[in-house]
């Protein structure tokens, strides 16, 4: 593997309840090397998906550092971590996060827009993003006339348009039957496959199995930490 | 420097037109009832703005309209300061007639003086008489219909013609059936109506109490018969006139001279009665009477009322403003809050919080415009034409709607700006929450 594209050093993420103080991440250290394919796994509340959200940059941790590709990530203002997310990530959400006005095409077109690329440059990754999802022919259907795995191939379409660096993914097949999460998570292994970092955040083992390297959270801290493959 | 004004404008132009890209599908696939009743709410508040004030004001313009068109035109002879009557009228006249901007004049005799009815019938003599007082005034009727609009307020009979030598026409507020105040001295005509003799004394010292009722204090002038022709209803000060033939009033008030008490000029259409009244001041028409254009001849109570009517008008579009603004803020908010999962989700994959604001207040602006734009279909094309057509009968005049196209563009444009603010401000609220938070529901 390369050298690390993530890399979290002593991570801690702590929400205060009035008096108290709930610490949900207790000093992770953690790196992901480019093309990895990483499940983060655990059982309710071990703090799976707000390592997710940390590493994602869609929250800031109480303390500790994340460096993506070098960069210090913590030191970004918020209008810079957005513009960050834009430009250098992608996210599969697990109730797929599809604006619900918009078409596939449209959800999928929008943050390639907010890129400055033309609306042609755009609308023609877009159409390479759904065709390469196996979704060519559900382009100018909403969100509702979609099925839940149509609704999560567009948000992975949505993910991978703009090429970012890493995809991260919270529980992307949770809302799936077995057979639509088998086609989902093909889509992430065969990108995988193309040298996409993929971070995942599933509570199937058998999912997780698929993956280059499975870590295991317990109570905020990483229990165990080892390769598939 | 140059780069970051670049980025500066880049960046703001890419938010704008992906605020765009997003206000118009959520517009177009919004909920049509929703969407419609927003729109609704924005055109009763447009109409809230524009209406009441010009039903406010509309109802002094009315009074207005009817004081020029029955009475002043658009400039007014009249006579200067303890003066009886204008000297050298027939000189002034002449002067307005070759004014290249008079259309017409009617000069007017006026005196006060007293009717008198039913005195053929009275029996008790200890009974008071059925009497009114009021300004008698003498006109050309033909100068008169060319000047003012008194033929039209005709409420019952007809006009003078130039052979109606021993007819009159009474105003409305002289008889007691068009004025049904009892007052403690009023004294009005009753059981008069078209076609009725009745008699017609000069002088008396007739005097005109607050309601516009006259009381009678005396009598001892030329005493006349005459025929009640028509009665003339106009809801201005003309309603206490007695109207007659010129030719025949002369002789009561020994007016040989052809001296007369008022001069009203209309003036073609378009013309300036500043321009016209300079013109006049400098022929000499000033030296011996007071020269007015219409505006500078409304009774003081009428200014204030006016004065007083606008602010009110003033007031209440204000707060209908403020209505509107909070009006929008909620409906933009509570849009705002129930899709802030959305937002999160929006921020969450890089779309700028600029570009979501501007969504937002592009859909502002979009209920805003569409709901002003029915409103103004509305005001200019059924309110308006209606109310000219079928004013509010108010007891002093008759109300219509008075909204003109400059002053309207310049509420709906408040109104816009108001609603772009009110539009904003919820936007902004809801972007700026934690994106982490907004997409979790949290």
């Amino acid at each position: 593997m390369s050298q690390p594209i993530i890399k979290a050093e002593n991570l801690i993420k702590s929400f205060k309840s009035g008096s108290s103080e709930l610490v949900v991440l207790k000093g992770l250290d953690l790196s992901v090397s480019a093309g990895e394919f990483l499940a983060i796994t655990g059982r309710s509340g071990s703090g799976k998906s707000t390592m997710l959200y940390q590493l994602g940059l869609l929250d800031r941790p109480t303390s500790g550092t994340i460096e993506i590709e070098g960069l210090d990530v913590g030191k970004l203002s918020d209008e810079e971590r957005t513009r960050f997310r834009l430009n250098e990530l992608g996210y599969v959400f697990q109730d797929y996060a599809l604006l619900p006005e918009l078409s596939a095409f449209e959800n999928v077109l929008l943050p390639l827009l907010m890129q400055g690329l033309t609306k042609l440059a755009a609308g023609e990754k877009a159409k390479l993003a759904l065709e390469k999802i196996g979704l060519s022919s559900r382009f100018n259907n909403l969100p509702s006339q979609l099925s839940g795995g149509e609704q999560q191939r567009v948000s992975i379409a949505r993910a991978i348009a703009h090429e970012p660096k890493i995809i991260f993914a919270d529980e992307p097949t949770a809302n799936l039957d077995a057979e639509t999460a088998k086609v989902v998570l093909d889509a992430f292994l065969s990108l995988n496959a193309d040298g996409q970092t993929i971070v995942m955040v599933t509570h199937e083992p058998e999912y997780a199995a698929l993956t280059h390297r499975i870590v295991h959270l317990a109570e905020g801290i990483i229990e165990e930490d080892g390769k598939n493959h | 420097m140059l780069k970051q004004r670049h980025n500066f404008f880049t960046e703001w132009w890419q938010a704008a037109g992906v605020g765009w890209f997003l206000a118009v599908r959520q517009i177009r696939r919004a909920s049509f009832t929703t969407t419609g009743l927003i729109i609704f709410v924005m055109t009763l508040t447009f109409l809230n703005l524009v209406v009441v004030s010009g039903i406010l004001v509309g109802l002094l313009q009315g009074s207005t309209d009817a004081y020029v068109k029955t009475y002043s035109g658009d400039i007014l002879i009249s006579t200067l300061p303890k003066k009886t009557y204008i000297e050298n009228s027939q000189g002034i006249i002449s002067i307005a007639k070759n004014l290249p901007w008079t259309k017409s004049l009617s000069a007017r005799y006026i005196e006060s003086g007293s009717l008198e009815a039913g005195y053929k019938t009275r029996t008790n003599f200890r009974d008071d008489p059925n009497t009114a007082g009021g300004q008698v005034v003498g006109i050309d009727p033909v100068a008169e219909a060319e000047t003012t609009d008194l033929p039209s307020k005709i409420v019952e009979g007809t006009y003078l013609t130039k052979s109606d030598t021993d007819s009159i026409l009474i105003g409305a507020n002289m008889l007691k059936k068009y004025l049904p105040i009892d007052a403690p001295g009023l004294s009005l005509l009753e059981n008069v109506n078209v076609g009725d003799k009745v008699r017609l004394t000069i002088g008396g010292g007739v005097t005109l109490d607050a309601r516009g009722g006259s009381i009678v204090t005396g009598g001892g002038g030329e005493t006349k018969e005459f025929t009640v022709k028509g009665i003339v209803k106009s809801k201005t000060d003309i309603d206490q006139r007695i109207f007659m033939l010129d030719s025949s009033l002369r002789p009561l008030i020994g007016r040989g001279d052809y001296n007369v008490d008022e001069i009203a000029i209309r003036l073609k259409p378009g013309a300036d009665p500043l321009a016209a009244k300079a013109a006049l001041i400098k022929a000499g028409a000033g030296q011996t009477a007071r020269i007015q254009t219409w505006q500078e001849s409304l009774p003081k109570f009428l200014k204030d009322i006016q004065d007083t009517f606008a602010f009110l008008g003033n007031v209440m579009g204000s707060i209908s403003l403020v209505v509107a603004a909070i009006t929008v803020f909620i409906v933009i908010f509570i849009n705002a809050i129930t899709r802030r999962k959305f937002i999160g989700i929006l921020k969450g994959i890089g779309i700028e919080g600029k570009a979501i604001e501007v969504a937002y207040v592009i859909q502002s602006i979009f209920y805003a415009i569409t709901g002003i734009a029915i409103g103004m279909v509305i005001v200019f094309f059924f309110l308006k034409p209606y109310f000219a057509a079928h004013p509010i009968d108010f007891p002093f005049s008759d109300g219509i709607l008075v909204a003109e196209i400059p002053g309207t563009f310049i509420r709906a444009l408040i109104l816009l700006i108001a609603t772009l603010i009110a539009g904003y401000i919820p936007a902004k609220l809801v972007v700026r929450q934690n994106t982490l938070d907004s997409i979790l529901g949290r």
